[in-house]
C-alpha cells in the first residue's frame, strides 16, 4: 500500500498509510493529516487515492502545495515524489509491487469444497465404473474445478492439459468460498542478481590474504561454539548479524548491535581474533 | 511434564511486503510442549478473527486440558493413547467455534482458517493439519516436508495432472481444500512420529513456501540452526526480499534433549496419588 513518510528538517514524524479514498492535509484538527503551523492552510490539500494510483489536489491553499520543487494544483504522485508544506515534507512511497497489486484480487485462497469433488467420484463409482473410473473422475473433478477457477479470473498460463478423458459434470465445480491473503505467482524472485558482489579478504590470521567471495544468500564466519556471524546478501546491499558467541563482532572497531548491520565499501570486520576486510567487487 | 528444558521454541510473523495486515495467527505453550499455526482466510477482518480463534481455542482448551491428563496416557475403553484423540477434539472445538460465528455474524460470513498443529511428548511429536500451512523437518541435515498440503495443486500432483516443476510456476496456488470454520465439521490430517535431539521443525504459513525455495530455507535452518530467533527472523526477511507477497509466519522448534513420558510402576502409583 502506498504511504506518506512526514518529516522535517530530515526529522521522520510520522508515517501515514493511505487507507482511504481521501486523505486530507491541512493545519485544522479534522483533516487526516494535521500539520499544526501558520504556512499550512486550515484546509491545504487532499490526495486522492483509487486502486494503486495517488492524486495530489491543492484545495486553494494560501501558500500553495509544493511537488519537488516545483507548484502544482494537481498532481499524479509518483514513487518517491516529495511534497513540501511550509517547512514540513511529505514523501510519497508507492506501491512495492504494484504489478502485483494489480493481480491479488485474483489470487486470494478460496477453499474448495471437497465434498462436491468427493460426489463426482463417487458417482463415477456408483456407475460401475470401478475404482480406477473414480480416480479419472475425480482427476476429471480437480481439472473441472482448476478450470472453474481459471474462468473465474485467474489468468492462468499453464493451462491445464486435458490428461483426463473428458471434462467432469457441472457438479465438480468448486463452492468457492473466503478469500486468504494471496498466494503467490510465480513471480521471479527479487533475486540479487544486479548489485554488485561482495567478497571479504582475511586481514589477521593464519589465513591472511585470503578471499572468500559472497556469492550465497548466508555466509557464516567464525568459529562454532566461540563467537559466530553471518552476512546475508539482500537486494539493500550485505547485512551482517550476530549469531551466538559472548561478545559480538566489530565492525570498524565499533561492536555491532543485536540487529543485522549494513556493510559498507572496505568495512574492517573483527570476529573472533580475526580481522577481515569487507569489500564490493565492480 | 515441562517441556521447557527440552524444547527450544522461536516464533515470528510479519504482514509481508504488499498486506496491510497480518491474517496468521501463531501461538506456542512452551511448558505442554504445544504449537499452533493458522493462516486465515476471509473479508475484511474476519481472516484475522479466524486464525486468531484457531490457536487461542485450541492452546488454552489444550492447556486446560494438560493439566489433568498427559497425552501418553491410555484411555481404558479403546486402550489407546489420547493424545490424538486431544488434539482432534480441540480442532473440532475450534471449527465448530469459528462456524458459528461465521454462521451467526453478518461480517464473518464465510471466514475459515488453515491449521498446523504440533504437539510434543514422550520423545514423540503429533501433527495435525489443514489447508496449505507446512510443517517441515531438519534432521541430519537433511530438510523434508512432513505435511502434504490440502489444495488443489497438491490433488493435481498426486493424480498426475501436473508435475512438481509445473506445480512451482502454477498460478491457481491459492486454492485449498479443507480448512478450519469452513464446514460444520471438519476431518484434520493427524499424523506422528518420533523425534531425536537435533530435530529442528519449522511451521510456516504459505507466506514463507511460496517465496522462498525449500532448498534456501533448509540451508538457513541449517547455518542459523545455533541461534532459533535469528534464523526465523532471517527466513521471514527472505520472504520479504523475494517480494512478501503475503502475510509471513514461522515457528521453529527444535529438540535439544529428549523427553521421554514417566513410565513403570513407580509413574503409576504417583498418578494415583495424585
Amino acid at each position: 500500500m502506498a504511504k506518506l513518510i512526514l518529516s522535517m528538517d530530515g526529522l521522520v514524524l510520522k508515517e501515514i498509510p493511505l487507507t482511504k479514498e481521501r486523505t486530507t492535509i491541512g493545519r485544522k484538527p479534522h483533516n487526516d493529516i494535521q500539520i499544526d503551523n501558520l504556512a499550512v492552510s486550515g484546509e491545504h490539500a487532499v490526495i486522492v487515492t483509487i486502486l494503486n494510483d495517488s492524486f495530489l489536489e491543492d484545495l486553494g491553499s494560501t501558500n500553495g502545495t509544493v511537488v519537488n520543487g516545483n507548484p502544482v494544483k494537481k498532481h499524479f504522485l509518483q514513487n518517491n515524489d516529495v511534497v513540501e508544506l511550509g517547512k514540513y515534507k511529505l514523501k510519497f512511497i508507492g506501491d512495492a509491487a504494484p504489478a502485483a497489486g494489480e493481480k491479488a484480487d485474483f489470487e486470494k485462497t478460496m477453499v474448495l469444497r471437497p465434498a462436491q469433488m468427493k460426489a463426482a467420484a463417487d458417482h463415477a463409482k456408483a456407475a460401475g465404473g470401478g475404482a480406477a473410473a473414480a480416480v479419472a473422475q475425480r482427476a476429471a473433478a480437480v481439472q473441472q474445478a482448476a478450470a472453474t477457477a481459471t474462468a473465474a479470473g485467474i489468468a492462468d498460463k499453464e493451462a491445464i492439459k486435458p490428461s483426463a478423458p473428458a471434462p467432469a459434470p457441472a457438479s465438480a465445480a468448486p463452492a468457492a468460498a473466503p478469500a486468504k491473503s494471496p498466494s503467490i505467482p510465480p513471480a521471479a524472485p527479487a533475486r540479487p542478481g544486479g548489485q554488485p558482489l561482495g567478497a571479504i579478504q582475511l586481514l589477521s590470521g593464519a589465513n591472511a590474504g585470503k578471499e572468500l567471495e559472497l556469492t550465497k544468500p548466508l555466509t557464516t564466519l567464525g568459529k562454532p561454539g566461540v563467537q559466530v556471524a553471518v552476512l546475508t546478501r539482500r537486494p539493500q546491499g550485505y547485512f551482517i548479524t550476530h549469531v551466538e558467541g559472548q561478545s559480538r563482532p566489530t565492525v570498524n572497531g565499533q561492536a555491532i548491535g543485536a540487529a543485522p548491520h549494513s556493510l559498507k565499501d572496505h568495512d574492517v570486520i573483527e570476529l573472533a581474533g580475526v580481522k577481515m576486510e569487507f569489500f564490493l567487487k565492480a | 511434564m515441562d517441556l521447557s528444558q527440552s524444547l527450544e521454541i522461536a516464533t515470528c510473523t510479519d504482514p509481508g511486503m504488499v498486506r496491510s495486515h497480518n491474517e496468521d495467527s501463531i501461538a506456542a505453550d512452551h511448558a505442554n510442549g504445544l504449537v499452533v499455526l493458522a493462516d486465515g482466510m476471509g473479508g475484511y477482518n474476519a481472516g484475522e478473527v479466524a486464525s486468531g480463534m484457531a490457536t487461542t481455542v485450541i492452546v488454552t482448551e489444550m492447556r486446560q486440558i494438560l493439566q489433568n491428563a498427559k497425552p501418553y496416557d491410555v484411555d481404558t475403553r479403546t486402550s489407546e493413547e489420547i493424545a490424538a484423540r486431544l488434539v482432534r477434539e480441540q480442532v473440532l472445538k475450534a471449527n465448530s467455534s469459528i462456524y458459528q460465528a461465521a454462521q451467526s455474524q453478518p461480517q464473518y460470513a464465510g471466514m475459515g482458517t488453515t491449521l498446523v498443529v504440533c504437539l510434543y511428548y514422550d520423545n514423540r511429536m503429533l501433527v495435525a493439519h489443514l489447508g496449505d500451512s507446512r510443517l517441515y523437518l531438519l534432521r541430519d541435515g537433511k530438510f523434508t516436508q512432513v505435511t502434504r498440503d490440502h489444495s488443489l495443486l497438491q490433488e493435481q500432483i498426486d493424480s498426475g495432472i501436473i508435475t512438481p516443476e509445473q506445480a512451482k510456476r502454477a498460478q491457481h496456488k491459492n486454492l485449498v481444500t479443507k480448512a478450519l470454520g469452513i464446514d460444520p465439521t471438519v476431518e484434520p490430517e493427524i499424523h506422528e512420529y518420533s523425534t531425536r535431539s537435533g530435530d529442528v521443525y519449522l511451521l510456516c504459513s504459505d507466506g514463507l513456501c511460496d517465496m522462498v525455495e525449500d532448498e534456501d530455507i533448509g540451508m538457513t535452518l541449517q547455518t542459523l540452526g545455533g541461534n532459533l530467533k535469528l534464523a526465523a527472523q532471517q527466513l521471514v526477511q527472505m520472504a520479504n526480499d523475494n517480494g512478501g507477497r503475503d502475510n509471513v509466519s514461522v515457528i521453529l522448534v527444535r529438540v535439544l534433549r529428549e523427553y521421554p513420558g514417566p513410565r513403570g510402576v513407580m509413574a503409576k502409583v504417583f498418578g494415583w496419588l495424585k
